[in-house]
């Protein structure tokens, strides 16, 4: 069960046997939630830098939040209102930051391979929040976690994951991870946002979102990303949602206890119907709560221990 | 490997049940208001003492005992010493503890560290009108000034020794032990 990582820079480099620790130490972190008093003082003295080069709500304020709970001491750090507006290099920022004596640094920055860049020359933690089309592993540790919630299991289980495959790092950390855990996957979406290469991933490529869903247990939509669209990759809204939004007549066609999810945020009535997105059958909001005890359970595996040399 | 041995075999099963029913005893005849009582183990071991305790209070007045489970992983003090993390587990407290009567359970008790972590710990989950502490064992070398209300056995030692709570629920038989550590090889 030992956990020997100084940084987490994608599912990548995690074995199947890392994963299952973090989800069990997120399981534990879960009860502290729940608590009235809703701190315990393991990471104490910790500083933690939340370094936020891209636009976020949830993956920013989830690890403020685990970090709280652990009574790690957090500084927010935001594009805009630093001197990165002035012109100031990604690793001038970094060696500056960390001359304040942290401990660790989160980051999500819109290039690939930033946070893998940083690691080479910090003697702090690096946490990937995601970087540009690469990987966004606590993303999909957190989403591994709440279909162990549901369904007791991942092996074996059919993950159809529907949209733009192309642009998106939760696609992919959460590809490398359902496989590594036994997984079946499907990747579903428009052929501009879909690259049959995926299939040399351990993923099957599907064009046809209906025949994708056949007996899914689990269908993640992803959203469409407006922002990440230089290109023109699908002739309209209308067309795209005719074909691979998430509706409930096609919902049908996955199990009867299939489980809707999405890592937000959601163009609603674009990729998923308000209507499903809404329901009973959505777990949208369940995978926001699980995110914060996997941001614990990250947080206290990265710190809550010795400094150990690895060079990971 | 490191091979350690047994240096002695201190108290056999009817010896451990002898010194359970007695604390069981004490337990009952301090504290009068048995309804107000609640029981929170230590894990892991302390979880089974806990459990022991609670079943001789029921065979003896009749009273359901609540016990939970406490681990103390995230309030330790030492965590930035040890070679690698330890397994963060479930607290599981299903029960306020505000205005209650603690009973606080573990195995052995050594440098008293332990009991302060599960003390800030308990105290973060509410206020409790009283706590009072049970350990099988009581090894001495305390670091911190904490006693214990109710003892099995006091055992005096050498620092370098282990001792070993064998309980027949995880490790098929009772029985206590020293343990001689190895030597470096």
């Amino acid at each position: 069960m030992a956990f020997n990582h100084k940084h987490l820079l994608g599912i990548e480099s995690l074995s199947a046997s890392d994963i299952l620790t973090i989800l069990d130490t997120a399981e534990s972190m879960a009860e502290i939630s729940t608590r009235e008093v809703k701190k315990v003082p393991i990471l104490r003295g910790k500083t933690i830098i939340n370094l936020f080069y891209e636009a976020s709500t949830r993956t920013r304020s989830s690890f403020e939040l685990a970090a709280k709970r652990l009574s790690a001491d957090i500084s927010n750090f935001s594009k805009s209102t630093s001197s990165v507006v002035k012109g100031e290099t990604l690793k001038d920022t970094i060696q500056n930051l960390e001359a304040m004596n942290t401990d660790a640094i989160i980051i999500r920055h819109a290039s690939s391979g930033s946070p893998h860049f940083i690691s080479s020359f910090c003697s702090s933690s690096v946490i990937n929040a995601g970087d540009g089309t690469h990987e966004h592993p606590t993303q999909a540790l957190l989403d591994a976690f709440t279909i162990r919630q549901h369904k007791k299991r991942i092996e074996g289980l059919k993950v159809v994951i529907v949209g733009d495959i192309l642009h998106s790092r939760v696609a992919r950390s959460n590809l490398l991870l359902l496989n590594k855990l036994g997984a079946r996957v499907v990747l579903a979406g428009p052929p501009p946002l879909l690259p049959p290469e995926f299939q040399h991933y351990g993923a099957e490529v599907m064009y046809d979102m209906d025949r994708a869903l056949e007996g899914a247990d689990v269908v993640m939509m992803l959203r469409i990303q407006l922002e990440r669209q230089k290109r023109i990759f699908f002739p309209s809204i209308r067309e795209y949602r005719s074909l691979f939004s998430l509706n409930p007549e096609r919902f049908r066609r996955a199990k009867r206890d299939a489980i809707i999810m999405h890592p937000g945020p959601i163009n609603r009535d674009v990729e998923i119907s308000t209507e499903l997105a809404d329901s009973a059958k959505s777990v949208i909001l369940e995978q926001v709560e699980n995110g914060v005890s996997v941001r614990m359970a990250v947080l206290y595996l990265l710190l809550g221990g010795k400094e150990r040399e690895i060079p990971d | 490997m490191k091979k350690e041995k047994i240096k002695a075999r201190i108290m056999d099963a009817a010896k451990i049940k002898r010194a359970f029913q007695r604390m069981a005893h004490e337990i009952i005849e301090r504290n009068r208001d048995l309804n107000n009582l609640v029981i929170v183990g230590i894990r892991t071991r302390g979880v089974f003492v806990a459990k022991r305790i609670a079943k001789l209070i029921k065979e003896s007045e009749g009273v359901d005992i609540p016990v939970g489970v406490l681990d103390i992983t995230l309030y330790r003090d030492d965590f930035s010493d040890m070679g690698e993390q330890h397994i963060v587990k479930k607290t599981e407290i299903s029960f306020a503890v505000d205005k209650k009567d603690v009973l606080l359970v573990d195995d052995v008790l050594f440098t008293g560290r332990t009991i302060r972590a599960a003390l800030d710990s308990l105290i973060d989950l509410g206020r409790p009108k009283t706590i009072q502490l049970l350990v099988f064992i009581d090894r001495g070398h305390r670091e911190l000034p904490i006693r214990a209300d109710y003892v099995g056995k006091f055992l005096p030692t050498s620092r370098r020794e282990r001792v070993k709570l064998q309980m027949d629920e995880i490790d098929k038989k009772d029985e206590v032990q020293i343990i001689e550590p190895a030597g470096i090889n």
